[in-house]
């Protein structure tokens, strides 16, 4: 699960074009939106598509994505149970 | 008709011309057969939660116009209009990639939302909080001096009292590479001083923004009047000097009222000649200037070109880099600039110091 984690991390750096954030800042329950790392509902489809691109996860309803992209520690959660790839 | 005053500049050029406090007092010498702009240190500018989000051309663009808007002291304007050759092509390029190596599936928004012509005209918007007329002209080489058009007579009618208006385009890959292909960009790389000596075909490209504020009324930051703006799609080496003299006529000026001809000279051997047919006719005995030299050729290189005489006119000042020939300028109160791409969109643009 921790290498679930720190790959989670350098993906969401690195496709939503974090620059001044590492890996090392984000903590895994660190919230991911508002307060937190700040991210935004277009980031939110960014995340839709990647848990279907690299996990074969496709969220029906993309109102789910809120309890899910909580945290590292609620999407790691989530992959881990659902992956299909 | 009002007049229309040009109040401020902002530039992001191969050239550091982005601080407004200088003018051409260091020279970047390229050899090369691309020149890439010079960056700012962005984050000066955009916050980094905004700047994650934009391609090269956007965030050239915020800095430009900021640039101008601080300059002509103000805070919002009337309406932005934007002329663009290719838009942000880089992201453009990233979308289509993406949908060729994904089989077209997984198709993230952040490329789609930016891939868009206007979205550099929407982005300057949304950050100023303005609602007014939002812009943006698509048309080659004469993309820039579209917008300018539209920018004078939303000025000269009393429908827009200020105006940002401004060009861009930006230098990517895959676009560079279909150039080479086809024989538009020099084989070769090539010293900037040596650009017009290189006698051989296709240009050096380039990129940058170049931002202006127009307006009915005359700012203390004011550099100079623009005065009219012609667009020819098509335009004959035959015809050049009638259409020069017509467009001048119409003014109420001749030949000998031009100061300086600032002329387009890409080093194209193929379509130099257009130039070469008014420096050594209409402007033989007019001091000329050339300048791709440092800014490199794209869609909207007439921005630096604008952007080079608002600077002279308000300066007072001719480098020597710029001068194309030995005709000292007697005075550097009415400017000329006259531009094409490949035999194709010639523009005549005409300021005067006020």
């Amino acid at each position: 699960m921790s290498e679930l984690k720190q790959e989670l991390k350098e993906k969401i750096i690195e496709q939503l074009n974090l620059e001044d954030v590492s890996v090392d800042e984000i903590a895994n329950n660190d919230p991911l939106f508002g307060e937190g790392l700040g991210l935004d509902s277009i980031d939110a489809l960014e995340l839709i598509v990647m848990l279907d691109k690299d996990y074969g996860i496709k969220l029906a309803d993309p109102k789910e994505g809120r309890k899910i992209f909580e945290s590292i520690d609620t999407m790691a959660a989530y992959i881990a149970a659902n992956r299909s790839n | 008709m009002k007049p229309v005053y040009i109040n401020s500049v902002g530039s992001v050029s191969a050239q550091k011309t982005f601080d407004n406090s200088e003018f051409l007092n260091e020279i970047t010498e390229y050899n090369a057969s691309t020149v890439p702009v010079i960056a700012p240190n962005y984050k000066e500018y955009i916050p980094p939660a905004a700047a994650r989000r934009m391609a090269r051309g956007i965030k050239m663009s915020t800095v430009s116009s900021k640039n101008a808007l601080t300059e002509a002291g103000i805070e919002n304007i009337d309406a932005i209009i934007v002329g663009t050759g290719l838009g942000c092509i880089g992201d453009s390029e990233r979308f289509v990639s993406d949908i060729i190596k994904n089989d077209e599936q997984f198709l993230t928004p952040t490329r789609f939302i930016q891939s868009s012509h206007n979205t550099v005209a929407g982005q300057i918007a949304l950050g100023l909080g303005c609602k007014g007329h939002n812009f943006t002209f698509v048309h080659s080489a004469v993309s820039f001096e579209s917008s300018l058009i539209d920018a004078k007579m939303m000025i000269e009618n009393d429908e827009a009292g200020t105006v940002l208006v401004g060009g861009v385009d930006e230098l990517v890959d895959h676009h560079v590479e279909t150039h080479r292909l086809i024989g538009h960009i020099k084989k070769e790389p090539v010293a900037s001083q040596e650009l017009l000596q290189s006698k051989t075909e296709g240009m050096v490209m380039g990129e940058g923004a170049h931002f202006f504020v127009l307006s009915n009324q005359k700012a203390p930051s004011c550099y100079a009047e623009l005065l009219a703006v012609k667009t020819f799609n098509t335009l004959s080496k035959e015809r050049l000097e009638e259409n020069v003299l017509a467009f001048l006529e119409r003014q109420q000026l001749g030949i000998d009222d031009i100061d300086l001809a600032i002329l387009g000279n890409n080093g194209d051997v193929n379509f130099d000649p257009y130039y070469d047919q008014l420096g050594t006719s209409l402007f033989k005995d007019t001091p000329q200037a050339y300048y791709k030299h440092l800014s490199g050729e794209f869609d909207t290189a007439t921005g630096f070109a604008f952007w080079l005489a608002n600077k002279i006119i308000k300066t007072q000042t001719l480098p020597e880099v710029v001068q194309l020939n030995a005709i000292v300028p007697a005075k550097l109160e009415t400017i000329l600039i006259y531009n094409q791409y490949r035999g194709e969109n010639h523009s005549l643009t005409l300021i005067r110091k006020c």
